[in-house]
Protein backbone atom coordinates (compact mmCIF):
# COMPACT_ATOMS: atom_id res chain seq x y z
CA UNK A 1 0.00 0.00 0.00
CA UNK A 2 1.67 3.61 -0.93
CA UNK A 3 2.07 5.58 1.62
CA UNK A 4 3.25 8.81 0.22
CA UNK A 5 -0.81 10.55 0.14
CA UNK A 6 -1.57 13.39 2.67
CA UNK A 7 -4.09 11.47 4.51
CA UNK A 8 -6.30 11.51 7.94
CA UNK A 9 -7.31 8.58 9.69
CA UNK A 10 -10.38 9.10 11.78
CA UNK A 11 -11.55 6.09 14.51
CA UNK A 12 -15.22 5.89 14.01
CA UNK A 13 -16.20 4.90 17.75
CA UNK A 14 -19.09 6.82 18.55
CA UNK A 15 -21.41 9.41 16.61
CA UNK A 16 -19.19 12.08 17.68
CA UNK A 17 -16.51 10.70 15.17
CA UNK A 18 -18.95 10.74 12.80
CA UNK A 19 -19.16 14.55 12.84
CA UNK A 20 -15.48 14.79 12.66
CA UNK A 21 -15.07 12.88 9.75
CA UNK A 22 -17.46 14.44 7.53
CA UNK A 23 -15.45 17.92 9.19
CA UNK A 24 -12.32 16.68 7.94
CA UNK A 25 -13.71 15.56 4.86
CA UNK A 26 -15.10 19.01 4.14
CA UNK A 27 -11.77 21.03 4.98
CA UNK A 28 -9.68 19.06 2.35
CA UNK A 29 -12.38 19.51 -0.02
CA UNK A 30 -11.84 23.28 0.85
CA UNK A 31 -7.96 22.63 0.84
CA UNK A 32 -7.71 21.10 -2.95
CA UNK A 33 -10.22 24.48 -3.81
CA UNK A 34 -13.07 22.13 -4.55
CA UNK A 35 -17.04 24.15 -4.65
CA UNK A 36 -19.07 24.26 -2.08
CA UNK A 37 -21.26 22.02 -3.80
CA UNK A 38 -18.71 19.12 -3.81
CA UNK A 39 -17.96 19.96 -0.17
CA UNK A 40 -21.35 19.72 0.79
CA UNK A 41 -21.50 16.39 -1.30
CA UNK A 42 -18.19 14.44 0.17
CA UNK A 43 -18.96 15.55 3.71
CA UNK A 44 -22.83 13.95 3.69
CA UNK A 45 -21.37 11.24 1.97
CA UNK A 46 -18.66 10.50 4.50
CA UNK A 47 -21.26 10.90 7.35
CA UNK A 48 -23.44 8.38 5.79
CA UNK A 49 -20.83 6.01 6.04
CA UNK A 50 -19.28 6.25 8.70
CA UNK A 51 -22.41 6.13 10.65
CA UNK A 52 -23.27 2.78 8.93
CA UNK A 53 -20.29 1.49 10.70
CA UNK A 54 -21.60 3.00 14.13
CA UNK A 55 -24.79 1.37 13.40
CA UNK A 56 -23.97 -1.57 12.06
CA UNK A 57 -20.29 -2.73 12.84
CA UNK A 58 -19.94 -0.55 16.49
CA UNK A 59 -16.32 0.45 15.21
CA UNK A 60 -14.58 1.09 12.18
CA UNK A 61 -11.50 3.36 10.51
CA UNK A 62 -12.33 6.22 8.03
CA UNK A 63 -9.18 7.09 6.14
CA UNK A 64 -9.08 10.39 3.93
CA UNK A 65 -6.70 10.98 1.51
CA UNK A 66 -5.62 13.60 -1.22
CA UNK A 67 -4.52 11.39 -3.98
CA UNK A 68 -4.88 14.78 -6.63
CA UNK A 69 -2.07 14.04 -8.91
CA UNK A 70 -1.28 16.71 -12.05
CA UNK A 71 -4.18 16.78 -13.99
CA UNK A 72 -7.10 15.99 -11.56
CA UNK A 73 -7.72 16.71 -8.37
CA UNK A 74 -9.13 13.97 -6.26
CA UNK A 75 -10.30 12.74 -2.98
CA UNK A 76 -10.15 9.04 -2.02
CA UNK A 77 -12.46 7.94 1.07
CA UNK A 78 -12.17 4.51 2.47
CA UNK A 79 -14.26 3.53 5.52
CA UNK A 80 -13.77 0.07 6.60
CA UNK A 81 -14.73 -1.88 9.83
CA UNK A 82 -14.58 -5.43 11.26
CA UNK A 83 -18.71 -5.77 11.44
CA UNK A 84 -20.65 -8.66 10.14
CA UNK A 85 -20.58 -7.41 6.57
CA UNK A 86 -23.21 -6.83 3.72
CA UNK A 87 -24.27 -10.02 2.56
CA UNK A 88 -26.47 -8.99 -0.55
CA UNK A 89 -24.20 -6.15 -2.20
CA UNK A 90 -27.02 -5.40 -4.85
CA UNK A 91 -29.66 -5.46 -2.53
CA UNK A 92 -28.13 -2.81 0.06
CA UNK A 93 -27.50 -0.48 -3.16
CA UNK A 94 -31.41 -0.61 -3.67
CA UNK A 95 -33.12 2.82 -3.44
CA UNK A 96 -35.68 2.27 -0.09
CA UNK A 97 -33.87 -0.67 1.24
CA UNK A 98 -33.00 -0.84 4.86
CA UNK A 99 -32.56 -3.28 7.39
CA UNK A 100 -31.95 -0.41 9.74
CA UNK A 101 -35.24 1.18 10.08
CA UNK A 102 -33.93 4.07 8.04
CA UNK A 103 -34.95 5.50 5.17
CA UNK A 104 -33.00 3.31 3.22
CA UNK A 105 -30.88 6.04 1.37
CA UNK A 106 -28.06 5.48 3.09
CA UNK A 107 -25.68 3.40 0.55
CA UNK A 108 -27.55 4.30 -3.04
CA UNK A 109 -27.93 7.72 -2.24
CA UNK A 110 -24.07 8.31 -1.32
CA UNK A 111 -23.39 6.81 -4.85
CA UNK A 112 -25.36 9.14 -5.99
CA UNK A 113 -23.07 11.90 -4.82
CA UNK A 114 -19.28 10.95 -5.69
CA UNK A 115 -17.37 9.85 -8.84
CA UNK A 116 -16.74 6.48 -8.03
CA UNK A 117 -18.09 4.37 -5.33
CA UNK A 118 -16.93 0.55 -4.59
CA UNK A 119 -17.84 -2.21 -1.89
CA UNK A 120 -15.88 -4.77 -0.45
CA UNK A 121 -17.92 -6.68 2.15
CA UNK A 122 -17.58 -10.51 3.63
CA UNK A 123 -18.04 -11.68 7.01
CA UNK A 124 -15.78 -9.44 9.42
CA UNK A 125 -14.15 -7.33 7.08
CA UNK A 126 -16.24 -4.28 5.18
CA UNK A 127 -14.49 -1.43 3.06
CA UNK A 128 -16.84 0.86 1.10
CA UNK A 129 -14.09 3.38 -1.02
CA UNK A 130 -15.64 6.22 -2.65
CA UNK A 131 -13.69 9.03 -4.75
CA UNK A 132 -14.41 12.60 -5.48
CA UNK A 133 -12.41 14.27 -8.64
CA UNK A 134 -12.32 17.33 -10.38
CA UNK A 135 -9.74 18.07 -13.21
CA UNK A 136 -7.03 20.54 -12.21
CA UNK B 1 -25.50 20.51 23.97
CA UNK B 2 -28.91 21.55 24.16
CA UNK B 3 -31.05 23.71 21.85
CA UNK B 4 -32.51 26.69 23.25
CA UNK B 5 -36.13 26.80 22.19
CA UNK B 6 -37.31 30.63 22.05
CA UNK B 7 -40.96 31.53 22.63
CA UNK B 8 -42.43 34.66 20.35
CA UNK B 9 -46.31 34.34 21.91
CA UNK B 10 -47.40 31.48 21.12
CA UNK B 11 -45.16 30.33 18.37
CA UNK B 12 -41.68 28.71 18.96
CA UNK B 13 -38.32 29.33 17.07
CA UNK B 14 -35.76 26.92 17.35
CA UNK B 15 -32.27 27.66 15.52
CA UNK B 16 -29.65 24.80 15.08
CA UNK B 17 -26.95 26.68 15.57
CA UNK B 18 -23.94 23.80 15.25
CA UNK B 19 -23.33 20.05 13.83
CA UNK B 20 -25.26 18.19 15.65
CA UNK B 21 -24.42 14.35 17.14
CA UNK B 22 -26.94 11.71 16.43
CA UNK B 23 -27.75 12.36 20.56
CA UNK B 24 -27.47 15.96 20.32
CA UNK B 25 -30.52 15.45 17.28
CA UNK B 26 -32.42 13.10 19.29
CA UNK B 27 -32.69 15.42 22.42
CA UNK B 28 -33.63 18.37 20.21
CA UNK B 29 -36.32 16.34 19.42
CA UNK B 30 -38.06 15.41 22.33
CA UNK B 31 -36.64 18.70 24.01
CA UNK B 32 -38.73 20.30 21.32
CA UNK B 33 -42.02 17.95 21.09
CA UNK B 34 -42.10 18.52 24.76
CA UNK B 35 -41.97 22.53 24.85
CA UNK B 36 -44.92 22.35 22.00
CA UNK B 37 -47.30 20.27 24.17
CA UNK B 38 -45.90 22.16 27.39
CA UNK B 39 -47.18 25.12 26.15
CA UNK B 40 -49.36 24.15 23.88
CA UNK B 41 -47.69 26.29 21.25
CA UNK B 42 -49.60 27.06 17.73
CA UNK B 43 -46.53 27.04 15.52
CA UNK B 44 -42.92 25.99 15.59
CA UNK B 45 -40.18 27.61 13.21
CA UNK B 46 -36.79 25.37 12.94
CA UNK B 47 -34.05 27.50 11.75
CA UNK B 48 -31.43 25.34 9.66
CA UNK B 49 -29.40 27.98 8.34
CA UNK B 50 -26.08 27.04 10.01
CA UNK B 51 -26.57 23.63 9.15
CA UNK B 52 -23.92 22.94 5.95
CA UNK B 53 -23.97 19.35 6.27
CA UNK B 54 -27.37 17.53 6.35
CA UNK B 55 -27.48 13.53 6.10
CA UNK B 56 -30.18 11.10 6.06
CA UNK B 57 -30.15 10.79 9.53
CA UNK B 58 -30.73 14.56 10.04
CA UNK B 59 -33.06 14.86 7.52
CA UNK B 60 -35.53 12.16 9.02
CA UNK B 61 -34.96 13.69 12.47
CA UNK B 62 -36.24 17.10 11.13
CA UNK B 63 -38.98 15.85 9.25
CA UNK B 64 -39.83 13.56 12.17
CA UNK B 65 -39.72 16.55 14.42
CA UNK B 66 -42.54 18.21 12.33
CA UNK B 67 -44.47 15.64 11.68
CA UNK B 68 -44.86 15.05 15.40
CA UNK B 69 -45.61 18.80 16.23
CA UNK B 70 -48.23 18.77 13.99
CA UNK B 71 -49.66 15.46 15.82
CA UNK B 72 -49.88 17.88 18.69
CA UNK B 73 -51.88 20.42 17.16
CA UNK B 74 -49.19 22.87 16.03
CA UNK B 75 -47.58 24.24 12.33
CA UNK B 76 -44.38 23.44 11.52
CA UNK B 77 -42.07 25.09 9.29
CA UNK B 78 -38.03 24.40 8.90
CA UNK B 79 -36.04 27.49 7.56
CA UNK B 80 -33.10 28.40 5.84
CA UNK B 81 -32.24 25.44 4.23
CA UNK B 82 -28.66 26.20 2.55
CA UNK B 83 -28.67 25.65 -1.52
CA UNK B 84 -25.96 23.32 -1.62
CA UNK B 85 -27.72 21.16 1.08
CA UNK B 86 -30.44 21.09 -0.76
CA UNK B 87 -28.91 19.71 -3.91
CA UNK B 88 -27.47 16.95 -1.73
CA UNK B 89 -30.58 15.99 -0.72
CA UNK B 90 -32.12 15.55 -3.70
CA UNK B 91 -29.15 13.83 -5.41
CA UNK B 92 -29.44 11.32 -2.41
CA UNK B 93 -33.48 10.72 -2.73
CA UNK B 94 -35.96 13.00 -2.89
CA UNK B 95 -38.65 12.15 -0.14
CA UNK B 96 -35.87 13.03 2.19
CA UNK B 97 -36.72 16.17 3.35
CA UNK B 98 -40.77 16.67 2.97
CA UNK B 99 -41.67 19.02 5.52
CA UNK B 100 -42.84 22.38 4.75
CA UNK B 101 -39.80 25.13 4.10
CA UNK B 102 -39.11 28.77 3.87
CA UNK B 103 -36.40 31.08 2.87
CA UNK B 104 -35.36 32.59 6.33
CA UNK B 105 -36.52 32.63 9.94
CA UNK B 106 -38.67 35.47 8.84
CA UNK B 107 -40.54 34.02 5.89
CA UNK B 108 -40.99 31.05 7.97
CA UNK B 109 -42.63 33.26 10.89
CA UNK B 110 -45.04 34.62 8.29
CA UNK B 111 -46.02 31.72 6.94
CA UNK B 112 -46.81 30.02 10.37
CA UNK B 113 -49.23 33.26 11.07
CA UNK B 114 -50.81 32.62 8.05
CA UNK B 115 -51.29 29.39 8.56
CA UNK B 116 -52.75 29.96 12.38
CA UNK B 117 -55.06 32.35 11.31
CA UNK B 118 -56.31 30.48 8.53
CA UNK B 119 -57.41 27.59 10.53
CA UNK B 120 -59.28 30.01 12.66
CA UNK B 121 -57.70 29.53 15.66
CA UNK B 122 -59.28 31.70 18.24
CA UNK B 123 -56.37 31.05 20.90
CA UNK B 124 -54.12 32.99 18.88
CA UNK B 125 -55.91 35.85 18.48
CA UNK B 126 -56.27 36.34 22.21
CA UNK B 127 -52.73 36.13 22.65
CA UNK B 128 -52.36 39.29 19.82
CA UNK B 129 -55.40 41.41 21.66
CA UNK B 130 -53.79 41.06 25.04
Amino acid sequence: MPESFAGTKIPVMSAADIVTARRVARDLCERLGLGKADQTRLATAVSELARNVIQYACEGVCLIEDRSDSHTRRIRVQVEDRGPGIPDIPLAMTDGYSTSGGLGAGLPGTRRLVDEFQIESEPGHTRITIILRKPL
Amino acid sequence: MRIPVLSLGRILLVSIQEDLTDSDAMQFQSDLVERVAETEALGVAIDITALDVVDSYMARVINDTAYMVRLLGAEAVICGVQPFVAMTLIEMGRDLLGADCAFNLEQGLEILKGRIAKRGDTRFDEDEDA
